[in-house]
C-alpha cells in the first residue's frame, strides 16, 4: 500500500451520516413543498407582475423629485424615525448592556436580563408597531419608539460581547499607577469601547431604515404608508418611484455605513 | 480630508522637538449629532411629555399578553407550521439557488467582470427591498397564502447567501483550482473540487443562520396576506385580543428559540 493509499484509507468514513442528513433534508423539504399552491396564480396576476415592471421602468418622475411631499420628504422622515430610534436605542442599551455583561454584575442579575433582552429582540417590529400606535396614535412618533424598543434589543447584545472582551489589565495597571475610578473609566474603558460601540450603532442605523420603511404598512410614519396606498389603488408608476427612491436610499446608507465601519474598525 | 480642515495644535516637548496633535473629532460628531437628532425630534414630532401620560397604555397591553390565553394553541399549529413550511422552503431553495449566483459573481470565477458586476448588483438589489415589502407585491402576483411568504423569503435568501457567498470565494486559496484548470479540467469540474470543499462548511452554516432568521421574517409576513402565524397575528392586533396575541408570541419565541438552539448547534459542529 503507497502513501496516497494509506491517506485515502485514514478518511474518516461519513457516509452514514451523510445520508442520513439528506434523508431529513429530503423529507423537510417534501413536507414544506404544500407551502407552495398555483391555484392563485391566474392571469390577473401576470398583468400585475408585468404592470409592477413597467412601474419600476417608467416611474412617476414628478413624484420622484417633489421636494415637499414627494418620494424626498418621505425618505427624509424614514431617516429620521431610523436615526432617532437608533439614538435612543443606543443611549438605553449601555445601562442593559453592562447589566448582562458577566464579568461585570453576578450571574442571576445577568441571566435574567438576558432572558429580558431575548424577550424583546422576538416580538417581530410590527406587533411593537401596532402597539405602540394605540400609545401615541398613527405616525412617526409610534415608529421612533418602536425602533428605539427594537434597537435595545439587538444593540445590548452586541454591546455585552464587545464588555466581556474588555482588556482588565490594562485597569490593573492604571490603578497600580494611581488613577482615579473616573480616570479609570475615562482613559481606560472608554477608549476600549467608543469605537466598536460606534461600528455597531451605525450597523443598527442601518437595519432600522430599513425597518423603518416597512413600519408605515401599519401606520407608524415613513415611507411604508404611502407604498401600500399606491398599491392598494394599483397605481404601479407611484409604487415603482417610490421603490426606486428606498433602495437608492438604502444602498447610499449601506455604502456610507461600511466606509465609516471600516475605518472605525481599522482605526 | 477633515482632519485638514481643522486646526492642529503644536506641543513643544522639553526637548525642544515640536510635535503637532491632531484636534479630536469627537466634539464635531456630537455637535452634529445633536444637531440631526433636534432636526429629527421636529420631523418626528417627538413628546416626551404625551409618552409620559400616556405610556400606561403600553403596560396595559403588556399586562394583558403577560395572561396568554391557553385554550388558543389548537388554532396556532396550523399557521405556526405554516410559517416554519414557508421559511425551509424558501431558504433550501434559495440557498440551493444562490450557489451558481455566487458563482458568477465571484470574480475569480467569472473571467467577465460585466457578467460578475451585475450579477453582484442584481444581488444588492434584492438584499435592499425588505422582505415584508417583497411579500407585500408577491401577493398581487401569486394571490394571498403562503405561496407569496416562500417566494419573498426565497428571494431573499438568495441575495443574502449569494454574497456571502462569493465573498467567501473571492477569498478562497486558488492554487488547486489553477491547477486543475491547467490539467484540462473545464471551470464546473475545478470549481467542485478545488474550490466547493474550501467553502462547504461556511455554505451550509450561512444558509442554517439564514434559515434562522427567516423563520422571524416569516412570522411577520402574514401580516400583508403571505401566510403563516402574522396572519393570527394581525387578526388578534386588529381585534386587540391581547391575550391571544400573547399565546402567538409566546409559541412564536419557544419555536424560534428551539430552531435557533438546533441551528446553532449545528452551525459549532461545522467550524
Amino acid at each position: 500500500m503507497n502513501h496516497i493509499d494509506k491517506q485515502y484509507y485514514l478518511e474518516p468514513n461519513r457516509r452514514l451520516s451523510q445520508l442520513i442528513t439528506g434523508l431529513i433534508l429530503v423529507v423537510l423539504f417534501g413536507w414544506s413543498l404544500s407551502a407552495i399552491q398555483f391555484d392563485q396564480l391566474t392571469a390577473n396576476g401576470l398583468t400585475i407582475a408585468k404592470n409592477i415592471l413597467l412601474g419600476l421602468v417608467q416611474p412617476d418622475v414628478e413624484l420622484l423629485f417633489n421636494f415637499t411631499n414627494g418620494v424626498p420628504y418621505l425618505l427624509i422622515e424614514t431617516i429620521a424615525i431610523a436615526f432617532l430610534g437608533t439614538i435612543v436605542g443606543a443611549v438605553l442599551a449601555i445601562p442593559l448592556a453592562f447589566l448582562s455583561a458577566s464579568n461585570i454584575v453576578p450571574k442571576p442579575v445577568a441571566i435574567i436580563i438576558r432572558l429580558l433582552l431575548v424577550f424583546i429582540r422576538t416580538i417581530p417590529a410590527i406587533v411593537y408597531g401596532l402597539m405602540f400606535i394605540r400609545v401615541t396614535g398613527p405616525g412617526p412618533f409610534a415608529g421612533v419608539l418602536t425602533m428605539s424598543l427594537t434597537s435595545i434589543g439587538m444593540l445590548a447584545k452586541l454591546y455585552v460581547d464587545v464588555i466581556e472582551d474588555l482588556d482588565t489589565s490594562i485597569l490593573e495597571s492604571m490603578e497600580s499607577l494611581g488613577c482615579s475610578v473616573m480616570e479609570k473609566i475615562r482613559f481606560g474603558i472608554l477608549p476600549q469601547l467608543s469605537a466598536l460601540f460606534l461600528s455597531i450603532i451605525i450597523y443598527r442605523f442601518d437595519m432600522n431604515l430599513r425597518d423603518a420603511a416597512v413600519l408605515g404598512l401599519v401606520g407608524a410614519g415613513g415611507i411604508g404608508a404611502p407604498l401600500i396606498f399606491a398599491m392598494n389603488s394599483y397605481r404601479w408608476s407611484e409604487v415603482g418611484s417610490i421603490l426606486i427612491g428606498l433602495v437608492v436610499l438604502i444602498l447610499i446608507v449601506e455604502y456610507v455605513s461600511n466606509k465609516i465601519r471600516t475605518k472605525l474598525v481599522r482605526g | 480630508m477633515y482632519a485638514k480642515l481643522l486646526p492642529t495644535k503644536k506641543l513643544t516637548l522639553p526637548n525642544g522637538k515640536v510635535v503637532v496633535e491632531k484636534r479630536p473629532m469627537t466634539p464635531l460628531i456630537i455637535v452634529l449629532l445633536l444637531g440631526f437628532s433636534y432636526w429629527s425630534i421636529q420631523i418626528t414630532g417627538f413628546d416626551l411629555e404625551m409618552l409620559i401620560t400616556r405610556i400606561g397604555q403600553f403596560l396595559v397591553i403588556i399586562q394583558e399578553m403577560l395572561s396568554p390565553t391557553w385554550v388558543y394553541i389548537p388554532h396556532i399549529w396550523k399557521p405556526l407550521l405554516d410559517t416554519i413550511k414557508m421559511s425551509l422552503l424558501g431558504s433550501l431553495l434559495g440557498a440551493i439557488s444562490a450557489l451558481p449566483l455566487a458563482m458568477l459573481a465571484a470574480s475569480n470565477i467569472t473571467r467577465s467582470t460585466w457578467v460578475s458586476s451585475t450579477t453582484k448588483f442584481v444581488l444588492s438589489l434584492l438584499r435592499t427591498l425588505p422582505t415584508l415589502i417583497v411579500a407585500l407585491i408577491a401577493t398581487y402576483i401569486f394571490g394571498l397564502g403562503t405561496m407569496a411568504g416562500t417566494v419573498a423569503i426565497y428571494l431573499f435568501t438568495i441575495a443574502y447567501v449569494g454574497k456571502l457567498l462569493y465573498e467567501q470565494i473571492e477569498n478562497v486559496n486558488m492554487d488547486a483550482y489553477e491547477a486543475m484548470h491547467s490539467m484540462g479540467l473545464t471551470t464546473i469540474q475545478s470549481f467542485r473540487y478545488a474550490i466547493f470543499p474550501q467553502i462547504l462548511p461556511n455554505y451550509f452554516s450561512t444558509s442554517l443562520f439564514c434559515f434562522e432568521g427567516n423563520v422571524r421574517y416569516a412570522a411577520i409576513l402574514g401580516y400583508v396576506g403571505a401566510g403563516g402565524i402574522g396572519l393570527l397575528l394581525d387578526e388578534s392586533l386588529g381585534w386587540r385580543n391581547y391575550s391571544n396575541v400573547g399565546m402567538i408570541l409566546l409559541m412564536l419565541v419557544v419555536v424560534v428559540y428551539l430552531i435557533e438552539s438546533i441551528s446553532e448547534h449545528y452551525r459549532k459542529k461545522l467550524k
